[in-house]
């Protein structure tokens, strides 16, 4: 339009209107491999359910290696003198175990205790943290770092990010030529050298088999794609879609936010908010560690026994699956909601997992059910399906632990 | 001589709304209405040839869709069209745009602010859950607290349940809510002051208060509880123009066999030993009817259509001082041609939505200034929309009707009477203001109609030109709506109901206040309400 806008990247922005869903920094990869145009939208960004087949896509995670575009993901970087006592107090774990180079899997309360959100915080240095999310959380982490010397910033577009997972996945890594891949254990990160970059390679991620995560900045998204489709080749890695994944983790046991349980900021309805302790995450709080976000409210809860809910692994009868179907008490009392549910090609099992009312799921865990309303030709096959609530994961690949890790 | 079960006085959407319920009831309803046309606030009228004006209120949201329902209003006509946006204009020559897609929305936030972009969602959670509070409310006649009758203590029982249910945090924010301002309340969430100016408007709109002024916080829930087809605080343009929404109800009505008569004024409301008989016409004929249900504004009917000594002391004083502050005016303009932003992208979704000049909270504080010194604003916020741009119904492909909702402009102008120089200078105002964003826009006006308070209390009857008949305060709302003891649409007089937004829940095209009042009739009546849906479940 005029100089203005040229010159003002506040005014150049405005063009985003006629892009309802972004391209991620590896479109152009996902566009020429996407044979069944299944996208859907990931927090603004056009990703795939599907890319060619979401069985077969399954089933590659599962036996060579499958690659996820995980750049949609929500990231956020935090960094400073006090970064470690900022996440300290946002986070339940305890962040001064986290050593440079690691991981966990954490999540942050809001004052109440009720989750905001789970994810993975990264250790990149003594001061510098990478924070992965589901949702956005800018305004919670600023006013949070009142009084912290740190420096949040959201780095989401920025930051491209993939996922390899499967059992070749270090095999195709090491042909990429990433040098020394072999040291990492679970939940360890590490820098490798990229086109004149780096790309920070963690032993992560979503599906409870042996896999990584690699993040590396925008411009070098493409190249490392290449890199990676190149060398992985010979080891039968595939571009993946989120159906695919979605199975995989539910047999790993993990949770989605939003999916299986509603984050405290997007809850329309207060007492669809839920403490660590009612979903599952109640390893997470360590009061020793002081002061967190929550730890109040969450310890009060605890104290007065004030917890309603429980998330739980179930084991459903038959192979149909229970999405979404009722948990009933002895076929008639209704105690809770299956939130994800699938056959496991891995256990062999139709497996879910279910939020309960307390005291079923925890000390009341016999005789419970499931409704399964089955839409088969226009006709609801309805089954009333025994069930029982079995620890998670729900299959456990000693390939995702194992030092050094297989290769093919 | 004939005597009617009930008449109607004034043909506006909450007066046909009770119309249509009491004559569906198997009542015979007459309804009086001084204009020579039905509609009163939500009309459409041709003033000048292929133009069709929504030339009082002009957008539609909080309309119940239980009315159109109950009343079959689509079969007369109805149809609502979601509008797709809006923006604020801002003075450096950006813009910020409101989008329906959650993620362009968070986009455009960010442009001026990432910590405002992903604040967004928490401020929608919680003003939706003040408004599913609220909700429930709309369609239930609010209880006496003073009353030991047990439909009133079952009613407040059922507020007092709700608020029960509210958790320690939603009840803090639910009372901070209804008395903050906007301006507190939006400085919780966000920092950006473009951002705080376009959430701000929604609470100032119709209301002689200001962005800092405490209570107007509620009124922006009151502008956020409806829905178009269950997408709640969606707004969207009356195809035909707001007068489609009283013009189906007309139809309804006479097709149920209900009477209109217009270009009837009604000069006062005839009282016999405490109890209205029927109505006198401007000229002197006499209409009788067992009952009198008044939708003008509650000023308006108990001190100029009721004789004040027929009227308890306290009421009567109660009603003098009901707030029914004029605090706008509109501006209609027919143009040839379709005006150009250059600030905003031609393609841009923004243009078929509400545009505004009013970047700042500031600017808006200052506006309402000028209102408090008796003068209209030198720099009025703006609420200006293009419905042809959407309705093709309205005017010939190519021309356009605009909708100007000017803010503020007092009753009085520094104390005196509105005069004819002074529209023409407010007008003046209004139309300079969108000429600076809009070059040529004034080459492109075909014909203008100006509305101070002046021309709305002359033309559509509303006390002051106050667009909700009375501010929607916290001490003018539920059960002291419009005074308190008098909030069940009754009135000290006998067979003397009132069914306008100066009852509860207030102001708005919304016709929950007439279709309430037609409720407390029949049960009045001891007659059948089975023809009236219940409130929609909020789950």
């Amino acid at each position: 339009m005029n100089q203005a806008l040229v010159a003002n990247p506040r005014l150049a922005a405005q063009s985003h209107f006629r892009t309802l869903r972004l391209g991620t920094p590896f479109q152009p990869r996902l566009d020429a491999l996407a044979k069944t145009t299944d996208w859907y939208n990931w927090a603004g960004y056009r990703a795939p359910h599907s890319l060619w087949d979401e069985e077969l896509e399954y089933f590659a995670i599962r036996s060579q290696c499958a690659l996820f575009d995980i750049s949609p993901m929500t990231k956020y970087r935090i960094e400073g003198p006090e970064a470690e006592a900022f996440c300290n107090k946002v986070t339940l774990r305890d962040v001064t175990k986290l050593k440079p180079g690691r991981v966990h899997y954490t999540a942050w309360c809001d004052d109440e205790g009720f989750v905001l959100d789970d994810g993975t915080l990264f250790r990149l240095s003594r001061t510098r943290f990478r924070l992965c999310s589901q949702e956005r959380h800018l305004p919670w982490l600023l006013d949070s770092a009142i009084g912290f010397d740190v420096a949040i910033e959201e780095e989401t577009e920025a930051v491209a990010g993939l996922a390899l997972q499967g059992p070749t996945a270090f095999a195709c890594l090491r042909a990429a030529g990433f040098a020394g891949l072999e040291k990492l254990k679970v939940f360890d990160l590490a820098e490798f050298p990229h086109e004149g970059g780096t790309v920070t390679i963690s032993r992560t991620g979503f599906t409870g088999d042996l896999g990584y995560e690699l993040f590396a900045e925008r411009k070098l998204a493409l190249s490392l794609w290449d890199r990676l489709m190149q060398a992985g080749e010979p080891h039968g890695i595939r571009a993946i879609g989120y159906t695919a994944l979605n199975r995989a983790r539910l047999e790993a046991g993990l949770i989605v936010a939003n999916a299986d349980f509603v984050t405290a900021e997007h809850a329309v309805r207060s007492n669809r908010t839920r403490m660590p302790d009612e979903i599952g995450l109640g390893f997470m709080i360590d009061p020793a560690k002081g002061h967190f976000n929550g730890r109040r409210a969450i310890l009060e809860a605890r104290a007065k026994k004030r917890l309603r809910h429980v998330l739980v692994g179930l084991e459903i009868d038959g192979n149909v699956p229970a999405e979404h179907a009722i948990v009933y008490h002895r076929k008639n009392r209704e105690v809770g909601l299956v939130s994800a549910a699938m056959w496991s090609p891995m256990a062999k099992k139709n497996i879910a997992i279910a939020s309960l009312d307390l005291p079923y799921g925890d000390t009341v865990t016999d005789d419970l059910w499931v409704e399964i309303y089955a839409m088969r030709e226009l006709k609801y096959e309805r089954l009333m399906k025994r069930t029982k609530v079995v620890p998670r994961p729900f299959i456990k690949l000693d390939r995702r632990t194992a030092n050094p890790p297989a290769d093919f | 001589m004939k005597t009617w079960d009930a008449i109607v006085i004034g043909g506006g959407h909450n007066g046909l709304v009770n119309a249509c319920y009491l004559q569906r009831a198997g009542l015979d309803v007459l309804v009086v209405e001084k204009n020579g046309w039905v509609g009163g606030a939500a009309t459409s009228r041709e003033l000048t040839p292929g133009f069709l004006y929504s030339n009082c209120s002009y957008v539609c949201s909080l309309f119940r869709p239980e009315i159109m329902r109950d009343l079959e209003l689509p079969r007369f006509g109805l149809q609502v069209i979601a509008y797709e946006g809006g923006a604020v204009l801002t003075q450096d020559g950006d813009y910020l745009g409101n989008y329906r897609d959650h993620d362009a929305h968070r986009r455009e936030f960010a442009r001026f602010s990432t910590r405002d972009a992903e604040a967004y969602d928490r401020y929608a959670r919680d003003v939706t859950r003040q408004c599913r509070f609220i909700q429930p409310l709309l369609m239930r006649t609010a209880p006496d607290p003073t009353s030991w009758k047990p439909r009133d203590l079952g009613e407040l029982l059922y507020l007092g349940k709700k608020f029960a249910g509210l958790s320690a945090e939603e009840m803090a924010l639910t009372l901070r809510f209804w008395t903050m301002s906007i301006s507190d309340f939006l400085d919780e969430y966000f920092e950006t002051d473009v951002i705080k100016a376009n959430f701000s408007i929604s609470g100032i709109i119709g209301t002689a208060l200001g962005p800092m002024s405490p209570g107007t916080a509620y009124v922006l829930l009151h502008h956020y509880m409806g829905e178009v087809d269950g997408s709640v605080g969606a707004w969207g343009y009356a195809r035909g123009g707001m007068g489609a929404v009283t013009k189906a109800l007309a139809a309804s009505f006479q097709a149920s066999g209900g009477t209109i008569r217009t270009g009837a004024e009604v000069e006062r409301v005839l009282v016999k030993g405490c109890k209205a008989k029927g109505v006198v016409l401007a000229g002197g004929e006499e209409i009788y009817g067992k009952l009198v249900v008044s939708n003008a504004d509650v000023k308006r009917t108990f001190l100029k259509l009721v004789e004040e000594k027929e009227l308890p002391d306290v009421f009567l004083r109660r009603v003098k001082n009901f707030k029914i502050r004029g605090s706008s005016g509109k501006v209609n303009i027919a143009l040839d041609s379709m005006p150009e932003f250059p600030a905003l992208p031609k393609d841009s979704p923004c243009l078929r939505g509400d545009l505004h000049f009013t970047d700042s909270v500031e600017r808006m504080e200052r506006a309402y200034d000028d209102w408090k010194a008796g003068r209209w604003s030198a720099d009025p916020f703006l609420d200006m929309m293009i419905p042809t741009t959407l309705d093709p119904t309205m005017a010939a492909p190519g021309k356009h009707f605009m909708s100007c909702f000017v803010q503020y402009a007092p009753p009085k102008v520094e104390g005196r009477d509105w005069t004819d120089a002074d529209r023409d200078a407010f007008a003046e105002t209004v139309v300079s203001q969108i000429a600076t964003y809009s070059p040529g826009f004034r080459d492109r006006i075909v014909h203008m109609e100006v509305r101070t308070p002046r021309e709305i209390e002359a033309e559509v009857g509303l006390t002051e030109g106050n667009i909700f008949q009375g501010e929607l305060t916290f001490d003018q709302l539920l059960f002291n709506r419009p005074v308190p003891g008098y909030a069940q649409y009754r009135s000290p007089l006998g067979g003397l109901y009132i069914c306008g937004s100066s009852t509860h829940p207030g102001g708005g095209v919304m016709g929950a206040p007439g279709r309430n009042a037609a409720k407390e009739i029949l049960r009045d009546l001891a007659r059948s309400d089975h023809h009236m849906s219940a409130a929609h479940d909020v789950i």
